[in-house]
């Protein structure tokens, strides 16, 4: 069987500017991505990066919204912009978004009933309206929210992690194997994150719905997922299993990450208090010079070497991890970069 | 070190600001007493709405109509009481005594002025003197703020679009620098930042607030920041300050359900798969529940704390809060 749905070494450029304001710059968003998601066996997984990394446009690709430069997005093994009428549909219905704002994917003019309704009229999904209406109340009070209070009023008269658990009941009703989940929480207030995410950590183990879910914030990635992927600069530092990655990471740039974290621990020496000697650094500054071949974090990195100059292939130094950097080249290398065999190996070694 | 060897710098009392809506009054900053002493790092933390932005922006005499400042004092070391400022003493208070870091630095600078014209021309706006200095000495002055926060001079004479996220949110630091301020006010000031450069920006506002001996009031929601940033933590709910602390005590020791919640609710490494939310949905100030704000939610509400308003009560030494179940009369009917 055909992977529910699968990206084979995506890369997209954004090409600006040109024509008569000068010559045109190229910004690589995405270098190169492949992961797969089976269709039989739920994973929640993680794509990492801070901003500019290349995760929404990861996930705009593969929800078949942006064209890859290169490679190819393939729904149960088609390709998803080649798709037949019926085959879309399916697909549409099967992978579903939640995005990060919940103020922006409401009509303020139209009742909360409106969004819900769409749905179940255009896929079909129910005999009557009372049966709709039945699915309707279903979705929402497995997202935690009150029918009665909830339908018939506008968006305005409800907050925005009501708004956020109405955007996932949406995604649920249609039934989907897969939710892609670009920041769900970075607009709702830290006490509200904790009630979103035990609602999609609760989809996935009651119902086997599949996540990706993308987010800049580890510790929530923590808290939720079993695999996680790094990204910085469009590229893969570190990839597998998340209790691996973060507890233990192996990357350089995994390992500055998670350092910056703040913890809610006084007198973690998080600043460093010496402050008089300390010279500021600007690492943007460095970054301006971008390295444009090779390992995209070598300018960066305290450990660079020579050999950093050419772009490092995945290494695998456990079976659940795969690493993008020369200081693991003695480790077996992942030939098809795919980072579903490392998630595979890691959900294998959980049984 | 303990409250007595300490030199108060400003000293807030039942401040109050309110918005006038057709719906009635909605009390933003409820009687806020806060005080804040000289060099130290404080950390104000609320969810959205609680009113922390909005009691930084009344020190800055900001608000703007429907709100308006209802009431109370908001006293410097020496006297000067920043409510009953006018126009011009406003002006010369800002930047010079109290100074801003803005939660936008994307928002908040003039996007066709360089950034070295933008830092003169607000030293010029808020200088006492008469007669500003000549041009060369300004631009110099410039250039060495932004030495100062880690961008190279060249930055002077870039435009903000020219900049990184990071860099806007320096430039704007070394505004509020520029003439030496007491206290900075920050609000949220790395919430659009990378965590890797938070932690440089962070770093920057902890050396120059170490060089000026000035106070930093942070405003927030990011516990992990201000567990690693601040000396002495406030929490605001609805418009009050239920709880204030030095910030080993309000990790370790939170008095306030509140505060207990939040603490409980922040997610980290060592807890996975553990979903701790606060019950309950956030307060409309419109219509404020009576007695204490946060009862409807407090998982140990008792039956007088829909009657009685309880008031910040010392409950440890240095560390101040506000619930009846840290008031001995709790008991006793409402007067």
């Amino acid at each position: 069987m055909p992977p529910l749905l699968e990206a084979r070494h995506l890369r997209k450029v954004f090409r600006s500017g040109g024509q008569r304001f000068g010559p045109s710059t190229e910004t690589i968003a995405v270098s190169d991505f492949s992961l797969s998601i089976d269709a039989d066996k739920p994973s929640f997984t993680t794509i990492a990066g801070e901003s500019g990394s290349g995760k929404t446009t990861i996930a705009r690709m593969l929800l078949g919204v942006l064209n890859p430069s290169a490679g190819e997005v393939l729904y149960q093994g088609r390709d998803v912009h080649d798709l037949q009428k019926e085959e879309r549909r399916q697909f549409r219905k099967d992978v579903q978004a939640i995005f990060q704002d919940p103020f922006e994917v409401y009509n303020p003019f139209y009742k909360i009933d409106h969004i819900l309704t769409t749905p179940v009229r255009k896929f079909g999904l129910a005999a009557s309206k009372a049966d709709a209406y039945d699915k309707i109340r279903e979705a929402l009070r497995a997202v935690g929210l009150r029918p009665e209070e909830t339908l018939g009023r506008y968006p305005h008269q409800l907050s925005g992690g009501q708004r956020q658990r109405i955007t996932i009941a949406r995604a649920l009703l249609l039934k989907p194997k897969l939710i892609i989940a670009d920041e769900p929480v970075s607009m709702v207030d830290a006490s509200l994150r904790a009630t979103i995410l035990s609602t999609l950590h609760a989809l996935y183990r009651d119902f086997g719905i599949s996540f990706i879910y993308i987010t800049h914030d580890l510790t929530t990635a923590y808290q939720v997922s079993e695999n996680i992927v790094i990204l910085f600069h469009g590229a893969v530092a570190e990839a597998g299993h998340t209790e691996k990655v973060i507890k233990d990471p192996q990357h350089p740039y995994t390992r500055e990450l998670i350092h910056s974290i703040p913890v809610p621990e006084p007198g973690r020496e998080w600043i460093d208090e010496a402050v008089e000697e300390k010279e500021v650094v600007d690492i943007e500054a460095i970054e301006a010079e971008e390295a444009a071949a090779g390992c995209r974090y070598v300018l960066r990195c305290p450990q660079a070497m020579a050999q950093c100059a050419a772009a490092p292939p995945f290494y695998r130094p456990e079976a659940e991890r795969a690493v993008a950097c020369f200081l693991h080249a003695e480790s077996p290398v992942l030939e098809s970069g795919d980072l579903n065999e490392v998630f595979s190996a890691a959900a294998d070694a959980q049984r | 070190m303990s409250k007595a060897d300490k030199e108060v710098l400003l000293d807030i009392r039942d401040l109050e600001v309110h918005f006038e809506t057709r719906r009635g009054i909605a009390r933003a900053v409820n009687k806020v007493d806060l005080t804040l002493y000289k060099g130290e790092r404080f950390g104000l933390v609320g969810e959205s709405g609680s009113g922390k932005t909005t009691l930084i922006l009344a020190l800055l005499r900001m608000i703007k109509t429907p709100g308006l400042i209802a009431g109370g004092k908001a006293t410097l070391d020496d006297g000067t009481d920043l409510i009953q400022l006018d126009r011009e003493q406003v002006r010369q208070a800002r930047l010079k005594r109290v100074a801003m870091v803005p939660q936008g630095a994307m928002n908040s600078l003039n996007p066709v002025m360089r950034i070295g014209d933008q830092l003169m021309l607000t030293m010029r706006e808020h200088a006492v003197e008469e007669s500003p200095p000549p041009k060369a000495a300004q631009l110099e002055r410039a250039i060495e703020l932004l030495a100062r926060v880690g961008l190279k001079p060249e930055v002077a004479r870039l435009y903000p679009h020219e900049l990184s996220g990071g860099m806007k949110q320096r430039a704007c630091i070394a505004q509020a620098i520029s003439l030496n301020p007491q206290l900075i006010l920050a609000d949220e000031p790395t919430s659009a930042l990378d965590v890797v450069v938070q932690r440089q920006i962070m770093q920057t506002l902890r050396q120059l607030q170490h060089q000026l001996n000035a106070t930093v009031l942070l405003v927030g929601h990011d516990m992990g920041l201000m567990a690693q940033f601040a000396e002495r933590v406030g929490i605001m709910y609805g418009g009050k300050l239920v709880e204030v602390g030095q910030v080993e005590e309000i990790f370790h020791n939170p008095q306030h359900p509140y505060t207990q919640l939040l603490i409980s609710s922040i997610p980290s490494f060592e807890t996975k798969g553990e979903f701790k939310g606060i019950p309950g949905v956030g307060l409309s100030l419109l219509e404020p529940p009576s007695g204490c704000l946060f009862h409807p939610r407090c998982p140990q509400a008792m039956p007088q704390c829909s009657q009685r308003i309880p008031t910040l009560k010392t409950v440890a030494p240095d560390h101040l809060a506000s619930c009846l179940l840290h008031e001995e009369d709790a008991d006793a009917p409402a007067s």
